[in-house]
């Protein structure tokens, strides 16, 4: 089946090609099923190819794509253990997702329904194209495929000026990361002379002979790391994300929770070599990583809008795999991408059909009581709420362990910090449980909230099932020696880094107290955040002080404007009336209005006066003469 | 005479004669001032052959009654065009002073559209 | 100086003389006169270099028969007591600084850079003579001799047609 693999691009291919071009005359119902028929299929290659995959990489080739002297790009796929995983999820995920927005979507016109299964089709393909690509520039490919489609996706609404905007402010700030990834690609082609993953002349095995903080290796992971800050929404590039909720609940559920946003975490994981030894990097990759978790769980605190909580909460989550890789535990990180795909695609979902039951709605101010009146929503959003806060036995809790624990082999700070934002991050999600299942109901009494159809419970509960079991892939060491299951799955794509860093174990006695301290910590923050607003009466009061400095984000979008987005409009302002204008316009109306004006005196020589004309005649032979014998020309 | 002078002569009148052309501005006294020209022109011919009748003498030749007469024949033909060229321009003078009653050469400038 | 001189340079200066007088009169008929005088004074030119036939000619057809067509159709237009209205004093400029260049122009065009045999024959020899100048016009000239006479045909058939009072 591996050498087939190519085939797992091709579904979702299709499915973007029929949708978008029978658009016109396909029925909502065979839209869905082509949409979510070629994900599934795919689904189902991943699967195969899974059961397949070895340690050793398979590459398979389709043909040369670049070949410039030296240089040889070809359009190959990679498969091993990590981009098999990732294809897993992408598709498995991506699926469900599918299914859900059959029922979601179900107001659009069939041309609107057919277009959005079309670009969600396409986005997948992208994605599927990023993880599956042999070397950094087919990732490329994918990479700035998924940003074209979070573009169209964000902006499916087209009709709404905001949403266009939204729209915009992502693609412009993921172009600024994709400059970061150009810019190491080349690099890579000047230092290394090629850009392919595996074999002994690929990037990962040259990159594993230099020294420790080579220079090169510094500069061109920093740069891969521009990239990834862009993509994956870490400062200073992450406030297109809470923005990015204008797309319908699904796109954000796939997009921003569970795909996209983690393909910067793929890419710093596939060049894990490179991070380990760019020592500088590594870093700094944990410093913005932590410094991104805490900022967007300090704003998730004072935010009412459902989906912008769960998009800071993103940001935050993403912050913590971040930190993983800059503490090395690159395991933890793509742990944690599962079972963030998980439970955030879960908590997505579920507040896209709380959103749908409150009919569009989103105001958790205008929530409450809703757990009787939503019965599955309430359940498995609370699983979704448990396994993301950390709670043992969800999944959650054994991935956010092990970057915990991972911070704390690196330094005991690091471990305070990430601990600090991970009860931050509990009190958010709870809050948000609070307020929206508990209590009495504070909206609108004329039309009561009804529960979902069964097209978005259903995916609910599978998503639920994987977020309380996804876990149990990762047990660790502490519980039952080689349980981890995964860190054996993926023993081999990291092999160099594990040998090179030679990982501080740490003693069991203090991970049993640590994690004991952790849960006891989250469970009583849990407590804290139900008692504080299961009685939430929303009295109206403006948000003051700190409150009012998290509730606005910290300014921080106020300042980029300012800085930044405010000179470059200024410029081009400049450049459009000074030079454009005045310099190059009047440049060509002046040449064409000179003509004008040199015929106009040219004509006043043909005055019909006769006593002209001779005058001319005798200047003429005087200057002819004059020519002749003084010149002699 | 040394030929340059007939040469400086011939060319004082001539020019003249082109001043007269440029100031004046009655038609008939500009069509005078370019029978002063081509006097002045005739002068010079003359001139000329009487210079190569004088070389022809020094150096020799036979024939030398009717040699080097083509200047002087000029001319005289010079002379019938002019009297032909009067003759025709005035017509069209006395012509265009019986439409205009005017022979101001600024009025007649029919040749601008 | 010899005699010849004399009469050169005498001839000369009456010959500028009028002709200057001849573009600055504002009575054309004072015009007409003293263009008659120039030619005169060319004519003598012509007696000096021993070309008695193209003298007489001269006298003849252009002092007597070109300026007396000139002065009956200045008597016919009534123009002799008519004066000129000034002409625009930067045309009048003009044209004199135009003339004047082409003349100094000439001059110094043709001004010899070296000495150049003085040809003191000029005014000798018999080639000018009524005689000689005949017999070269009637055998090797004839025919733009009879082409001359076609034109003066054509030039009166054209004059008396332009001058018809229809």
């Amino acid at each position: 089946m591996t050498p087939y693999s190519y085939l797992i691009l091709l579904f979702p291919l299709l499915g973007f090609l029929l949708n978008g071009v029978f658009r016109n005359s396909l029925s909502k119902s065979a839209v869905g099923i082509i949409g979510s028929g070629s994900v599934l299929g795919a689904f189902i290659l991943s699967v195969l190819v899974f059961m397949e995959v070895k340690g050793d990489p398979a590459i398979i080739t389709l043909f040369e794509f670049i070949q410039v002297g030296d240089l040889s790009i070809p359009f190959s796929f990679q498969i091993d253990p990590l981009s098999s995983l990732f294809l897993l999820i992408i598709t498995g995920v991506g699926f469900l997702i599918h299914v859900y927005s059959t029922g979601y979507m179900h107001e659009e016109t069939p041309p609107h329904f057919a277009r959005y299964f079309s670009y969600l089709n396409l986005f997948v393909f992208s994605m599927l194209l990023l993880v599956m690509g042999g070397n950094y520039v087919i990732m490329f490919i994918g990479w700035e495929g998924v940003g074209l489609c979070s573009y169209l996706l964000i902006g499916y609404w087209f009709k709404n000026t905001t949403y266009n905007i939204a729209a915009k402010k992502a693609f412009i700030m993921n172009r600024i990361g994709d400059l970061g990834v150009l810019l190491a690609i080349f690099w890579m082609i000047q230092k290394f002379g090629t850009v392919s993953f595996a074999g002994e002349t690929g990037v990962l095995a040259q990159a594993a002979q230099l020294t420790v903080n080579d220079p090169a290796l510094v500069g061109i992971t920093l740069l891969l790391l521009l990239g990834a800050t862009g993509k994956s929404a870490q400062i200073p590039l992450y406030t297109w994300l809470p923005d990015a909720m204008a797309g319908p609940t699904p796109v954000s559920a796939l997009i921003h929770a569970a795909t996209m946003v983690t393909a910067g975490i793929y890419m710093i994981a596939r060049s894990n070599i490179m991070y380990t030894l760019a020592q500088t990097t590594s870093g700094v990759v944990a410093v913005i990583g932590l410094a991104t978790a805490i900022l967007a769980a300090t704003i998730a605190l004072r935010q009412n809008d459902i989906k912008k909580v769960l998009a800071y909460s993103t940001v935050s989550q993403l912050g913590f795999m971040f930190l993983a890789l800059g503490v090395g535990a690159y395991v933890g990180a793509v742990f944690h991408v599962m079972t963030h795909a998980f439970f955030k695609a879960l908590l997505f979902l579920g507040a896209g059909s709380i959103i749908h039951g409150m009919h569009h709605e989103q105001d958790m101010r205008k929530y409450g009581g809703l757990k009787k009146m939503m019965p599955v929503t309430h359940i498995t959003m609370l699983i979704g709420c448990l396994a993301i806060a950390g709670i043992p036995g969800f999944s959650g809790f054994f991935s956010k362990d092990e970057i915990l624990m991972g911070a704390f082999a690196k330094s005991p700070v690091f471990y305070v910090l990430a601990l600090g934002a991970a009860l931050m991050t509990a009190f958010y999600m709870f809050r948000l449980y609070a307020m929206t299942f508990m209590g009495s109901f504070r909206g609108d009494t004329s039309h009561t909230p009804h529960e979902s159809p069964s097209s978005m419970t259903v995916p609910l509960i599978i998503l639920a099932i994987l977020a309380f079991g996804g876990g149990y892939l990762g047990i660790p060491a502490l519980f039952a020696p080689d349980a981890h299951w995964l860190a054996h799955f993926l023993e081999p794509v990291f092999a160099q880094s594990a040998a090179i860093t030679k990982a501080h174990a740490i003693d069991h006695s203090t991970e049993w107290v640590l994690m004991g301290v952790s849960t006891a910590l989250i469970v009583g923050v849990i407590f804290f955040a139900v008692s504080k607003y299961k009685k939430y009466a929303h009295d109206g009061a403006a948000e003051s002080g700190l409150g009012k400095l998290l509730a606005n984000k910290w300014y921080v979008d106020e300042m980029y404007d300012a800085i930044i987005v405010k000179p470059l409009l200024g410029l081009g302002n400049f450049f459009t009336n000074i030079i454009e204008k005045a310099g190059i316009d009047k440049g060509v109306n002046g040449v064409g209005k000179g003509v004008l004006y040199l015929s106009r005196q040219f004509r006043l020589l043909q005055s019909g006066n006769v006593g002209n004309y001779v005058l001319m005649m005798v200047v003429a032979i005087v200057g002819f003469i004059w020519m002749v014998y003084y010149l002699k020309l | 005479m040394p030929i340059e002078y007939y040469t400086f002569l011939a060319c004082i009148i001539f020019g003249i004669g082109v001043i007269g052309v440029l100031t004046r501005r009655n038609a008939i006294i500009i069509f005078m001032c370019i029978e002063l020209m081509l006097n002045a022109v005739n002068l010079l011919l003359v001139a000329f052959s009487k210079m190569h009748y004088a070389k022809a003498v020094a150096s020799g030749q036979q024939d030398i009654l009717t040699a080097a007469s083509e200047g002087q024949l000029f001319v005289f033909f010079i002379m019938v065009v002019a009297a032909v060229e009067v003759s025709v321009g005035l017509a069209i003078i006395v012509m265009m002073y019986r439409n205009t009653h005017n022979v101001d050469i600024n009025f007649l400038n029919r040749l601008k559209n | 100086m010899t005699t010849q001189q004399i009469i050169f340079w005498f001839l000369s200066v009456v010959a500028v003389f009028c002709a200057i007088m001849v573009i600055t009169r504002k009575n054309p008929v004072f015009s007409v006169l003293y263009l008659i005088i120039t030619f005169f004074a060319i004519s003598g030119h012509y007696i000096l270099l021993n070309a008695q036939f193209l003298a007489i000619v001269n006298v003849i057809v252009y002092a007597g028969a070109i300026m007396v067509l000139f002065l009956f159709v200045l008597m016919l237009m009534n123009l002799n007591k008519e004066s000129e209205p000034q002409k625009n004093k930067y045309m009048l400029w003009s044209g004199a600084i135009a003339g004047g260049m082409l003349m100094l122009v000439l001059i110094d065009a043709v001004r010899p850079e070296q000495k150049v045999q003085i040809y003191d024959g000029l005014s000798g020899g018999d080639v000018g003579l009524v005689k000689n100048l005949g017999t070269r016009l009637f055998t090797d000239y004839l025919v733009p001799f009879e082409i001359s006479s076609i034109l003066f045909l054509s030039a009166m058939i054209g004059a008396v047609v332009i001058g018809k009072k229809d």
